[in-house]
């Protein structure tokens, strides 16, 4: 009995952070090469109210995900050439692009709105690991393909972060830029490489949104869950698999919260999240400092050579 | 292809850094960035079938050009006045408050707090509701305040988490322990008592007291900003940390002290808009029209000056207006308004490296040495 509540919740959980988990594994690559992207939740929004579009028109959700996942990329782009090229402010830069993103996606989405997608993605099991006792019902079967593959997708990203020429060429590019650059490391195409990922990343959460986990547009529909993947990040201090923990704590915490809604007022429900991710930043930021608890030492810095 | 310093070549021109942008480039800039917004927004009327020359013409007509549309573009500039000027104070010490939408909830709820329920003499209640509506506004911004310098937790974050907080609250209040007993099948709370109410110009829906209060606190940030020791301590916390530190500014309590001014006058927009226009606790995207994020806006196109915030509020209080003009007479969508706020930000980001580097011959530029001389 116990068993199954505790699988169900993390399978809800998993469910649940699914999007949280993509957008926050872009972000973790887009901060480690220096750069905050404030944008994710237009990137986000974008692509769920492209990638429903796309989805709603062809027929095919994949390629809706993929439209999704382009449009992210190319926003990333943008971001990219504002912060590295341009050296415009970063935080500027993101609070423009979601803003922006939070209008164009009510205008494109208009006559979209109440229509749910005829051919939405569909749950699956995992063979072999669906029967697996206690892990194959928690982590391993009913869910969403794109659920599963951030699974997959964060051990690999966190191979390539600690273990490959390319991490460290990113990681140090985020650390010391002037480092980088003198050890021969382009720092701005890291850096337009990362956020763009990045960008793409946070596309393919917003897919999740509109072409899986609630297969339908609606304005607004993302409600924050870009900005909450932007603490995701440095709840999970910067490392994709703990992004994946992290994902799933906040998840296991939002489901749970459900489970109240007999003895609470709904709205009251509603907020939880949101002052769970407040708390979830102050716990990790209790009594350490900026350097000891990992952020990127060049975060949100412009760089060019020769200048301090 | 880099040069070794401080520059790129570009075919015989170069990029040189800027000492300081002077005043007229920087408003030039920001005009700038407006007018690329609306050519933008020109072609999107185009896209949806409306000749954008006849379409900017019944808005100038139908806003500027008429006393009582002329009266909805300064009204809806009121809370983006009170929230941006705020906001400028808190941008010019770096700290990025996102969190005006939330602030100005707040200052709605207590504004209606006291109104529904506090037994304060007629006379006195508007003047309660004011301070109670800058006490909730100032409190919504404290707790990021004091999370940001004392545990250095991200305050872009937690002030925009605060939104969401305030707007779930708003929304339980008036469908729980605050709904109206008068009203079946809506949820607001009961109608303020009419001595509650703020005086409006004559028939319009202008509620002159709000502005007049937008206008002062211009004015008063202004002169501490510029004129005081306090200003001089806050623009060095902004500009050089490091500087301000050595010249021992308690960052702390100043940090403190001025986001719960900048969150207080942010709550003063929601009181404007209870108390002047819906004269109830309403849904809170009736209260706010999203006012907390284009006061973003108006404070960026202020680059960091009080004063220039009722130009730029006012500029964004026409193009709320203006949207509503687009519904009505032109029928274009509604989202129009938060689409033109984007490509107003989305310029003002791409014009921003004109503030920096000036285009100059490569003959004339000075060596790389010289220049960094110039600058240590």
């Amino acid at each position: 009995m116990e068993i199954e509540l505790l699988t169900g919740t993390t399978a809800r959980a998993l469910a649940f952070s699914a999007p949280l988990i993509w957008a926050a594994m872009g972000e973790i690559f887009a901060e480690r090469s220096g750069v905050v992207n404030l944008g994710v939740e237009g990137m986000m929004i974008l692509g769920a109210v492209v990638g429903f579009i796309v989805a709603q028109s062809s027929g095919s959700p994949w390629l809706g995900l993929a439209a999704a996942a382009a449009v992210g990329g190319l926003i990333g782009l943008f971001h990219a050439l504002a912060a590295v090229t341009l050296r415009a402010n970063q935080y500027v830069s993101g609070l423009a692009i979601t803003i922006f993103g939070l209008g164009l996606s009510g205008l494109l989405g208009r006559g979209w709105v109440g229509r749910p997608l005829a051919n939405p993605m569909r749950t699956l099991d995992v063979p072999i690991l669906a029967d697996i006792p206690v892990l194959g019902p928690a982590l391993f079967s009913g869910q969403y393909l794109l659920a599963y593959l951030a699974l997959l997708v964060a051990p690999v990203l966190w191979f390539v972060l600690h273990h490959t020429r390319a991490g460290l060429s990113l990681r140090t590019v985020g650390e010391s830029a002037a480092a980088a650059d003198t050890a021969g490391v382009s720092v701005t195409l890291v850096r337009y490489l990362a956020v763009t990922f990045g960008g793409l990343m946070a596309g393919v959460g917003g897919a999740y949104l509109s072409l899986a986990y609630r297969p339908s547009w609606g304005e607004g529909m993302t409600n924050g869950m870009g900005w909450i993947a932007l603490a995701l990040a440095i709840f999970a201090l910067w490392d994709p698999l703990r992004a994946v923990g992290a994902g799933l704590l906040f998840g296991a915490f939002f489901t749970l919260s459900f489970r109240l809604q007999d003895r609470f007022p709904p709205e009251l429900l509603t907020l939880l999240p949101y002052l769970f991710t407040v708390f979830a930043l102050v716990l990790t930021a209790l009594g350490r400092g900026r350097r000891a608890f990992g952020a990127p030492e060049a975060l949100g810095e412009g760089y060019s050579r020769g200048e301090r | 292809l880099r040069e070794s310093a401080g520059g790129r070549v570009l075919t015989g021109l170069r990029f040189e850094r800027r000492q300081d942008p002077s005043p007229l480039l920087v408003m030039g800039v920001s005009i700038g960035a407006v007018v690329a917004a609306l050519l933008a927004t020109a072609v999107l009327f185009s896209l949806h079938g409306v000749d954008p020359v006849a379409a900017y013409g019944t808005i100038l007509q139908k806003t500027i050009l008429d006393g009582r549309g002329f009266s909805e573009v300064v009204r809806k500039s009121i809370p983006l006045l009170l929230a941006g000027v705020g906001l400028v104070l808190a941008f010019r010490a770096r700290f990025w408050n996102i969190g005006a939408e939330g602030q100005i909830l707040a200052g709605a709820v207590g504004a209606s707090a006291v109104a529904l329920f506090a037994p304060v003499p007629a006379a006195l209640a508007v003047p309660a509701m004011v301070l109670a509506g800058f006490l909730a506004g100032a409190a919504w911004g404290f707790l990021p305040a004091l999370l940001k310098v004392r545990l250095g937790v991200n305050e872009i974050i937690t002030t925009l988490m605060m939104n969401y907080i305030a707007l779930y609250i708003v929304r339980w209040l008036i469908n729980g322990p605050w709904r109206g007993q008068s009203v079946t099948g809506f949820s607001y709370s009961d109608r303020f008592a009419a001595h509650t109410w703020l005086p409006t110009l004559g028939n319009t829906r202008l509620h002159w007291p709000t502005l007049l209060l937008g206008l002062v606190l211009a004015v008063l940030i202004s002169f501490v900003l510029f004129r005081t020791r306090l200003g001089f301590e806050i623009r060095m916390m902004g500009e050089s940390p490091d500087a301000a530190r050595y010249a021992g500014v308690n960052f702390m309590w100043t940090t403190v002290a001025i986001i719960s001014v900048s969150a207080g006058a942010a709550g003063l927009a929601g009181v404007g808009e209870v108390a002047g226009i819906h004269h109830r606790l309403v849904e809170p995207n009736s209260i706010s029209l999203g006012y907390g994020y284009t006061a973003i806006i108006v404070a960026l196109l202020a680059r960091g000056n009080p004063l220039a915030a009722i130009v730029t509020a006012l500029f964004l209080g026409f193009v709320f207006a203006a949207g509503d003009i687009m519904k009505v007479s032109l029928r274009l969508p509604s989202q129009m308004p938060s689409v033109i706020n984007g490509l107003v930000l989305l310029f003002l980001v791409c014009s921003e490296p004109l503030l920096r580097y000036r285009l100059a011959r490569r003959a004339s530029a000075p060596p790389a040495a010289a220049e960094g001389e110039a600058r240590a």
